[in-house]
């Protein structure tokens, strides 16, 4: 075998820049031309690009369902629908908006713009982000399939035993629900797993954890998050499909289970995933509220402590979900002082906002307006949280509209106005093209106020008396135009929705061009062009200061040297970002989607029978070692001396 | 094409293309497995507490706890299994491939005795997993094991297979055994409080 030096391997630097460097770095790092490229991508940004279309396409399906909601609500006593359809209706409304949309979007956005954030030209593990997709395709479409079918789930989102469990929940609705968890989970803990290495390990020369821009922040903390949470969900959907299929009792209090252990386990992860959809949400208005005000965000260090300082408390919290169950006195002034201890680094975060506001120069576009749509509303709704955690108002607004009120206040105002805004600001950059600022400002105001009429009237509903997951209600209770004015509010907010996505696809056309930079803004995914090319950089960029587009505004200082004939990535250390090793990145193949396919395949069978489990784990396996085996001849690695 | 021109300030060209430990990306994808799969044990040592809180005696009557042999001989074995393991990774480590081929092949028939023993071991909880919550718990926590194990068995059957063709001449094939040999270290050192709850709880709190 001859070995070439590495000095005569291609590579990029002072003589192979420009457009020579474009076309060999094109040539390696680009997929195969049409669908076959298009199945076999591992490109961090098409597979982003889809999570993200795929996540709200749940989203709109998830709202048609609220708005058939919100019609048999519109009035007392009607009946569009039977209290079973309904029960479907709101099972399936949570738990796609939870799992298929709120969750995967924010990863979503993680997998496009982290390593474009750090310097990188891909995620890390980019074989298993494709596996990721295809697990959460395949668990969206078998839940909605079954629900088309007349076995979606109806036993809420949360799935309660002993409701849900094999006495009182016969058939394969609950079954389906707990596979789904299944899938959403294998793919949900794949992306954190792949996020935590690209953001500890891939980050540009220079980029030291003190410079690391706040979304990468706060992606790091949910990343951890995620992998020390959702093992508790996939763990107490497995236990409950054990229960069901083969008979184990965990749940079932006559064989000396307990249907509290489920409420333990699920809320275990319950309460952190509402903090999984709510900090990324944190991170898109620091890059949004640092872009338009023209200044750097205020109290860096104060803002990622109490990133960290949620993260951490979130896990000391999931009892308060468990307040009506009945608990020994500590318990209830433990969860009672932990809750509210979370307004603590949460109020910070909003005064560094508001600091940073105060101080800069505010130019107030489209994704800047949804940062004060995203402060009123989740200020309302962290104080409602707070105070439920007073258990005797718990007990009184338990499981009433209070409840709906509060976590829909902190979770479209704290995860989808910051989202909104977030598409809005990076939709240049995804697309090469603006969003129209008009209908952009329409939009926004109608999602605004539509959301506030919508919502806020649950608030008194709820004092009042009226029960969540009540099919309808008798006339005479005092509800009526509560009801009507949040079934109104929810049909605004659709029409906005709906005015929103026609005004992307049109500007995703029409829309005018962007160029690199078109806010002006500091991050490095900024320095390359809209969109970016396979390859994210020519370069590998150097970063000296946390905004490095604004204090280096005539070039963009590089380090090179990276193979253009492989796919190379540099790591770096994991505190202070030096130079450290040179690592393949993975080819484009289609293994990633045979082992999705056949794990698809063993999933959906174990709901009938449990030996799926033992045959299915053949092909999973067989998939699994064609996609680890090497299908190039061994190449040498030479190391320039 | 990049939008800023560049300004060039230094070459990485005389990096390593590999490197072991905490300095590979490997390295990091195994560990952050640890932490979600030890996460479950965890939870589900949780539950086993849970479920015991709820019982007059554990194991409830009239169950006898687990027959010790099965249990006790797995535990020795997958011990004594660290002392090839930990040849294989220095062997890995120092990129001496011989070594690595024929540890590797000790290693397996080492792998494949325990499952042999873990089969014995499900025979004698004297308790099915469909009788109480209690029965239930110890086959999970013996099951969730059981996948480890399976799992750990197919990448080094892989790996051994692997090391045996002309991949081997990629330094990075022999970071995957060092990192396999790492993951093995998991799944034996979360086998000890295991074998503690499914053999020693029940005789020391009934």
């Amino acid at each position: 075998m001859s070995v070439m030096s590495g000095k005569d391997l291609p590579r990029d630097g002072e003589g192979l820049q420009g457009a020579a460097l474009h076309g060999r770095l094109e040539r390696t790092w680009g997929d195969a031309p049409g669908f076959w490229g298009w199945l076999t991508t591992t490109d961090h940004k098409k597979i982003g690009r889809r999570y993200m279309v795929t996540a709200f396409v749940f989203m709109a399906l998830a709202g048609v369902l609220a708005l058939a909601m919100r019609v048999q609500l519109s009035g007392p006593e009607k009946a569009l629908m039977t209290p079973d359809r309904y029960n479907q209706l709101f099972t399936m409304h949570g738990t796609t908006m939870m799992f298929l949309f709120a969750v995967p979007v924010m990863e979503a956005m993680a997998i496009y713009l982290v390593p474009l954030m750090i310097g990188t030209r891909n995620i890390s593990f980019p074989r298993l982000n494709a596996f990721s997709y295809w697990m959460y395709l395949a668990g969206g479409t078998l839940l909605w399939i079954a629900f088309l079918l007349n076995i979606g789930p109806d036993a809420g989102w949360f799935s309660y035993t002993p409701l849900s469990g094999p006495q009182f929940s016969p058939g394969k609705r609950v079954d389906i629900w707990a596979q789904m968890i299944t899938f959403t989970e294998v793919a949900a803990l794949a992306v954190a797993v792949e996020i935590v290495a690209t953001i500890l390990k891939q980050r540009a020369p220079g980029m030291t954890l003190s410079r690391m821009p706040l979304f990468v922040w706060t992606m790091l903390v949910v990343a951890l998050m995620v992998i020390f949470s959702m093992p508790a969900v996939a763990l107490c959907s497995g236990l409950l499909i054990s229960d069901r299929l083969i008979g184990t009792h965990f749940y079932n209090a006559y064989e000396h289970g307990d249907p509290l252990l489920w409420q333990h386990l699920f809320w275990f992860f319950g309460h952190p995933e509402v903090y999984i959809i709510f900090l990324p949400g944190a991170g898109f208005v620091s890059h949004i509220v640092e872009t338009f005000t023209r200044r750097p965000v205020f109290a860096y260090p104060a803002m990622v402590l109490s990133l960290v300082t949620v993260g951490l408390l979130a896990f000391g919290v999931w009892v308060h979900h468990m307040f009506a169950t009945g608990l020994p006195r500590t318990g209830y002034a433990f969860y009672t002082a932990a809750t509210m201890a979370v307004s603590i680094p949460a109020g910070i975060q909003i005064f560094c906002w508001i600091a940073t506001i105060w101080d800069g120069r505010p130019r107030f576009k489209v994704p800047f307006l949804y940062v004060f749509a995203f402060i009123i509303t989740f200020v309302i709704g962290g104080l409602s949280g707070v105070m439920q955690a007073s258990v005797p108002i718990d007990l009184q607004v338990h499981d009433t509209y209070f409840i709906v009120a509060h976590f829909h206040y902190v979770l479209i105002g704290g995860a989808v106005f910051p989202l909104l805004g977030a598409i809005t600001y990076w939709f240049p950059k995804v697309t090469g093209r603006m969003m129209d600022e008009g209908l952009g400002k329409v939009a926004f105001w109608m999602i605004f106020l539509g959301f506030q009429l919508a919502f806020f009237p649950m608030h008194f509903l709820g004092m009042w008396g009226m029960p969540r997951r009540v099919y309808t209600y008798p006339t005479g209770m005092g509800w009526d135009e509560m009801n009507m004015l949040a079934s109104i509010g929810a049909f605004v907010v659709a029409a906005a929705f709906l005015l929103f996505i026609v005004n992307a696809a049109n500007s995703a056309r029409r829309g005018a061009v962007a160029g690199p930079n078109p806010w002006d803004a500091a991050g490095l995914e900024w320095s390359t062009s809209s969109p970016p090319p396979h390859y994210n950089f020519a370069h590998i960029p150097v970063v000296t200061s946390r905004t490095p587009l604004w204090d280096n505004r005539n070039h963009l200082p590089v380090m090179t040297g990276l193979r253009v004939d492989e796919r190379e990535l540099l790591l770096t250390s994991v505190m202070d970002a030096i130079p450290d090793v040179r690592e393949p990145s993975a080819l484009p193949t289609i293994w990633p989607l045979w082992a999705a396919l056949s794990t698809t395949a063993m999933f959906i069978s174990s709901i009938f029978t449990p030996w799926a489990v033992v045959i299915g784990t053949f092909p999973i396996a067989a998939a699994l070692i064609a996609w680890f085996w090497p299908k190039t001849p061994p190449t040498p690695e030479p190391v320039v001396e | 094409m990049s939008a800023l021109p560049p300004q060039f300030q230094g070459d990485l060209a005389h990096l390593p293309s590999h490197a072991f430990g905490h300095r590979s990306l490997t390295w990091w994808g195994v560990v952050a497995f640890f932490l979600i799969e030890g996460t479950a044990f965890a939870l589900a040592i949780g539950a086993y507490f849970f479920l015991q809180g709820l019982e007059d005696s554990w194991p409830p009557q009239p169950y006898k706890p687990a027959n010790l042999l099965a249990g006790t001989l797995f535990t020795i074995t997958i011990l004594l299994s660290e002392i090839p393991n930990t040849i294989v990774k220095r062997a890995a480590e120092r990129r001496d491939l011989i070594a690595v081929r024929k540890w590797m092949l000790i290693l397996l028939p080492i792998l494949a005795l325990l499952l042999v023993l873990r089969a014995f071991e499900f025979n004698s909880l004297n308790v099915h997993w469909y009788d109480n919550a209690y029965g239930s718990i110890l086959w999970a926590l013996l099951f969730l094991h059981l996948t480890h194990i399976l799992t750990d068995i197919a990448d080094t059957v892989v790996l051994t297979a692997l090391i045996h063709t002309r991949h081997a001449a990629e330094n990075r094939r022999i970071v995957d055994v060092a990192e396999n040999a790492m993951y093995w270290r998991f799944v034996w050192l979360t086998w000890l409080p295991i074998y503690a709850l499914i053999y020693w709880v029940p005789r020391w709190v009934s």
